[in-house]
């Protein structure tokens, strides 16, 4: 059985201009110990389909659909309900570490609040769980580093902290919303492997737009586009054989294969193109591409894509 | 273009015992006119200082900058001002280098109020805006709209516009997509090249990323702590500097060959960087 299963999933916002739709009927499915990958560029509603997963969406969202989460739906869950499970059974590690971690309270509290919470550990154990933990993701003289607040520490220390506050109670699923970004190369690679190691038991979604840290990471990969997922397989038969025309355009636009961007810009979320949302930026747009909207059709074996070109 | 000889930067601290950083430490290079020179190196090792010191955006410690022939470590803030259209910076983080409270025409059009360009008329100006925003590959609309409702590229696209109201020489550009996703990075990158080769612009691109100088340079200078290690063609840094190139991990998806290279794979770079963390 899937430990996640999202189905249909629409998560919109409504606004002065009209309704966003920034998920739209996503399905996607995670199974136990498994690192799944969601890319596609910013603004795509990666970081929306995150954020919906756990329900920390803004109050104003409208959500659709089911979450099912070892068979419980989290949309129907109550507030209450959902806050014991977030943390313990669900965590996140939130993008942006500078600004996600509070600038006034030491590295070790933040990490002992949700031990606190949800294992009710008094403070001092608290501490030293969370010393325990700094450890564990390798950072060194955690006896010093648990007492010192978030600008002593470096932007990879910072997204060790984050990665450490989200382990705190060994939850089974981690929602990883760009863990890379901003870090030099070899920050990156570091990060990866101590990402690689947590999970080893685990399972994780892994909210990206690095294709090379999805290879390395990831089983399975989600390809997104303007709210919908446009390509779905193991990780090289996506991106080594890629099948839509935006994950080939998205692959070729990196430095190493020629820095080729795809022309024109991503499309409003508010209003989005009819037929396939792809078209007015593919290069193998045909007619009834403008018309029609494609399903997503299994074209190799476990290997799914939203194109006419393979339907 | 720009000739550097034995530029020095140190930051100081300590009020009786000095302690010096030296960030740039006798550096000495040239540009030629319409050259992309790429500096690269890891994070800490002096980049951004030079690149901002080539604007004199910092203080030299000591060392000169001839910008077309004229030192200009030696103007006065008058003259200096006269000389600053000629030379532009493009800044790592787009968001926080435009002015939040400004909307957009108002930012590229802040060079043409300042009268950098003669005296124009206000309609001439808002058809300057229009040609600018249009070259960069922007929408009319975006003219009224402020920075927080453009995303990172397109702030970038403004940043570009403003620079090229001003029509500079010389650019410095720093990381200008270290923020920026992989298909935006590469719009932007290309649209910088265009722009480049339009009006024939000299250009220092600042990265770390050897796969993105490889792409923008006709020659690149290696910097290591403070200094520049070698400064070649590109593709014989490429040959010669290895290190740095497994230094930032061979992307799988690469369509190099590295063959004959002894790529330092991912666990190999963890458990090395591990044992120097000791």
């Amino acid at each position: 059985m899937n430990l996640l299963d999202v189905q249909n999933l629409n998560t919109y916002f409504p606004t002065q201009d009209g309704l966003v739709k920034a998920v739209d009927l996503v399905n996607l499915q995670i199974a136990d110990s498994e690192n799944v990958g969601l890319i596609g560029e910013t603004g795509c509603g990666k970081t929306v389909l995150g954020m919906s997963i756990i329900r920390l969406q803004d109050s104003s969202a409208q959500m659709n659909g089911r979450i099912l989460y070892k068979g419980r739906d989290l949309l129907n869950l109550t507030d209450e309900e959902m806050r014991s499970l977030r943390g313990k059974e669900i965590a996140m590690i939130l993008q942006n570490p500078t600004t996600s971690l509070n600038p006034v309270l030491k590295v070790g509290d933040q990490i002992a609040e949700a031990l606190r919470l949800h294992q009710g550990l008094d403070k001092g154990a608290a501490k030293k769980k969370a010393i325990d933990i700094l450890k564990s993701v390798n950072i060194s003289d955690a006896i010093q580093r648990v007492d010192q607040y978030p600008h002593e520490f470096s932007g990879g220390m910072k997204e060790r902290v984050m990665i450490a506050i989200c382990l705190a109670c060994d939850p089974s699923f981690i929602i990883a919303d760009e863990p890379t970004k901003g870090l030099d190369a070899k920050t990156k690679m570091q990060i990866v492997q101590l990402l690689k190691e947590v999970t080893k038991h685990k399972s994780m979604m892994m909210i990206t737009h690095d294709l090379n840290v999805a290879t390395l990471i990831c089983d399975r990969v989600f390809v997104m586009y303007a709210g919908e997922i446009l390509e779905e397989g193991m990780v090289w038969d996506v991106l080594g054989n890629p099948m839509h025309p935006y994950t080939r355009g998205f692959i070729d636009s990196m430095p190493c294969r020629g820095l080729k961007p795809i022309k024109g810009m991503s499309p409003s979320l508010i209003d989005p193109p009819t037929g396939c949302r792809f078209h007015p930026r593919c290069d193998c747009a045909m007619e009834m591409c403008k018309f029609e909207h494609p399903k997503m059709t299994e074209a190799e074996n476990g290997h799914s894509v939203r194109c006419f070109l393979y339907a | 273009m720009i000739e550097v000889h034995d530029l020095k930067k140190h930051f100081s601290s300590g009020l009786f015992k000095k302690n010096y950083v030296k960030s740039v430490d006798g550096v000495s290079f040239h540009i030629e006119k319409g050259e992309t020179l790429g500096l690269v190196g890891v994070s800490g090792c002096g980049k951004t200082t030079l690149g901002r010191l080539l604007l004199r955006l910092v203080e030299p410690t000591s060392g000169h900058i001839l910008f077309d022939g004229v030192d200009i470590t030696r103007l006065k803030q008058r003259d200096l001002r006269r000389i600053r259209p000629r030379m532009q910076m493009i800044f790592q983080d787009p968001d926080s280098s435009l002015n939040p409270r400004m909307k957009i025409g108002e930012c590229i059009a802040e060079p043409f109020r300042l009268g950098l360009k003669g005296k124009l008329h206000k309609r001439e100006i808002r058809e300057r805006i229009l040609e600018l925003v249009d070259t960069v590959g922007l929408n009319p609309e975006h003219i009224n709209r402020y920075p927080h409702q453009l995303s990172g590229g397109q702030n970038q696209r403004v940043v570009l516009a403003r620079i090229l109201a001003i029509n500079p020489d010389f650019i410095v550009a720093d990381e200008p997509t270290a923020s920026l996703d992989v298909s935006v990075q590469a719009q932007i990158l290309s649209l910088i090249q265009d722009l480049k080769n339009e009006f024939n612009l000299t250009l220092l691109f600042i990265s770390h990323d050897m796969e993105l100088v490889r792409h923008m340079s006709d020659r690149i200078a290696v910097m290591k702590c403070g200094r520049i290690t070698d400064i070649d063609d590109v593709e014989k840094i490429f040959e010669s500097h290895r290190d740095l190139i497994s230094d930032s991990v061979i992307s799988p998806l690469s369509a190099y060959k590295y063959d004959n290279l002894n790529i330092a794979t991912v666990s190999e770079l963890g458990t090395e960087v591990k044992a120097s963390n000791r």
